[in-house]
């Protein structure tokens, strides 16, 4: 079977769902697409059962946070793999803080369940229709999402230490 | 005493027999867990009818303390994921940060490394199924493999100073060559390792007693292992044949010829067949990275990442600006997105950087193979009796480092 390149990938995507690519590069030379967050399942679902594209497997979810980028300050990032065509697919669905949700693919992959927990764990990021969303590798009654870029590492009252001798100190 | 009297009515009520459900607590520190994780067992009798998990016990925030530490620091870090095979996350982790630079690696360390990360799959694997024995209450087994695994230790010792969390390597090659101890104990180690290997072998393997009790016990189906995004020697018990070495070659694997084994059933005995399978093709990798290891240096070109020689240091101006700004974590690194995985001795063992520009990453993300399919042990168990879900728990190699981060 021929495999597909990233460019017919993408012409595929874009062809089947017109208005929701909104954003889309090759960095080290892995297709990565932004897509509209409310069709991110869809979407996935999609490439999924498509015949030949067969995006068969799950890699990993990542959450990540950008506090800056006001209406966007969060991304949910899905590593897709279609061994098919022997090649990865990064897809990101950018989420505003005030309407942290987006749907859980736990009924396309069931693998999806602690991956999506774990960044619900560590972002506060909501899958609607998640089967147990709860919190996994902290514990239970925290009241926070660690990974979010105002938490601090190090105590942030500190002020004997210049910061700027050890990476980022405007967060 | 009333208190005790209660206490004993109270277990003798839950552990009642007759159709009754009792509740049972499997961990977090049974032995058999080999690791500090809990498993709350709905239990009907010795079957087990439902099982709900809790992690993170031991979780230390990798994933946040990366976002303060310079590229070189994350390496100690790696160390502590799956600590039974700890090379290859460290080169794992360092093949990631190459990647984003876009280094080019001296031919010579990628074989190096393959022979390393090789060695590192046979430790791990050693210890999984000499535990698979122990479960199965074959002690001796255990004990066999421990002085071939000790070797192995001996000749990371040679490498870089450590055995357990070894932070070996350094971004861009490794801190000295091989030195010739190393060379005469891997020769050593390549000339009777395998047949050691065949007496643990023998020990398990065709074992009426083992193969009773594994055969059918924890078994998952392809479908299954896929939906939940399996991968390892637990995806490839259930026959399908994906190891990241093959799909995307890294380090050179390309150049080497090995079998990648799979099994039928996905049972606890498929796990330790594939995995028994696997140590002799690592042997193979290892003959062939060895005996044409090539010429050239042991470390690539990147003064910006590469500490300079010590002498240099003292001598040369450029060489303390470089050795001052890589130990004082002033490196600053390109703004990119890389995704980078290596066949960990679980499976993809994957990393997900994403850099700013900064000195630190803006978000590092591990994609860790135990904490993926582990969480389809309540569906593996299922129905199967108390002591199946011990040697299951073995035969998926948890490892709590990794499960947790």
């Amino acid at each position: 079977m021929e495999k597909l390149n990233n460019e017919a990938i993408l012409n595929l995507i874009q062809e089947a769902f017109p208005n929701d690519v909104l954003f889309h590069e090759e960095p080290y030379g892995l297709l990565t697409i932004e897509v509209t967050a409310t069709k991110g399942h869809e979407i996935i679902e999609w490439l999924k059962n498509h015949e030949v594209l067969s995006v068969n497997y799950l890699t990993n979810i990542a959450g990540v946070h950008y506090p800056e980028d006001a209406g966007r300050e969060y991304a949910v990032v899905y590593q897709l793999h279609s061994w098919k065509n022997q090649t990865r697919l990064r897809l990101k669905c950018y989420l505003s803080k005030d309407a942290l949700s987006i749907a859980s693919l736990v009924d396309v992959f069931a693998g999806a369940n602690w991956m999506e927990r774990e960044t619900y764990d560590f972002f506060g990021i909501d899958f609607l229709g998640h089967p147990d969303l709860r919190r996994i590798l902290n514990e239970d009654s925290m009241d926070y999402f660690p990974m979010r870029k105002e938490y601090h590492l190090e105590d942030a009252t500190r002020e004997d230490k210049d910061d700027r001798y050890f990476g980022r100190n405007n967060l | 005493m009333s208190e005790l009297k209660t206490k004993e009515a109270f277990a003798q009520s839950s552990e009642t027999i007759d159709g009754n459900i009792a509740t049972i607590n499997f961990g977090p520190t049974h032995p058999s867990t080999h690791g500090i994780f809990q498993n709350v067992l709905k239990v009907d009798g010795e079957k087990i009818i439902s099982s709900e998990q809790t992690v993170g016990y031991i979780h230390r925030a990798f994933e946040k303390l990366s976002e303060r530490r310079p590229y070189n620091q994350i390496t100690p870090i790696t160390d502590r994921l799956n600590y039974c095979s700890s090379p290859i996350n460290n080169m794992g982790w360092e093949m990631t940060v190459e990647k984003l630079i876009g280094a080019e690696i001296p031919k010579r360390v990628q074989y190096m490394r393959v022979i390393i990360m090789e060695l590192a799959r046979i430790a791990d694997h050693l210890i999984c199924n000499s535990v698979i024995g122990v479960d199965a209450g074959a002690l001796t087994s255990f004990f066999y493999p421990f002085t071939e695994r000790e070797k192995i230790y001996e000749l990371y010792e040679e490498i870089c100073g450590a055995r357990l969390t070894t932070n070996i390597g350094r971004i861009g090659g490794f801190e000295r060559d091989f030195t010739p101890a190393f060379h005469t104990k891997l020769q050593s180690f390549l000339k009777t390792f395998p047949k050691a290997f065949e007496e643990f072998d023998s020990m398990l393997a065709r074992n009426r007693i083992f193969m009773d009790r594994t055969k059918g016990a924890g078994p998952i189906s392809a479908e299954r292992a896929l939906a939940y995004s399996f991968s390892g020697p637990n995806l490839r018990a259930t026959g399908v044949d994906y190891d990241v070495r093959a799909m995307h070659p890294y380090s050179s694997y390309e150049d080497f010829d090995f079998i990648i084994p799979v099994g039928v059933n996905g049972d606890t005995y498929d796990r330790f067949m594939v995995r028994q399978e696997e140590i002799r093709q690592s042997i193979r990798i290892i003959e062939q990275a060895y005996n044409n290891l090539p010429e050239g240096s042991y470390k690539a070109d990147l003064p910006d990442f590469y500490l300079p020689a010590k002498a240099d240091v003292y001598n040369n101006m450029e060489a303390l600006i470089y050795h001052f700004k890589i130990v004082m974590g002033e490196t600053e690194i390109p703004p990119g997105e890389v995704y980078h995985s290596v066949e960990g001795g679980n499976g993809e063992l994957g990393f997900y950087l994403i850099s700013d520009g900064g000195r630190t990453p803006y978000r590092l993300q591990f994609r860790r193979p135990c904490f993926i399919y582990y969480q389809a042990y309540p569906e593996m168990i299922s129905g199967m009796s108390i002591s199946d879900a011990v040697l299951t728990l073995s035969s998926m190699n948890v490892i709590a480092g990794e499960l947790d981060a």
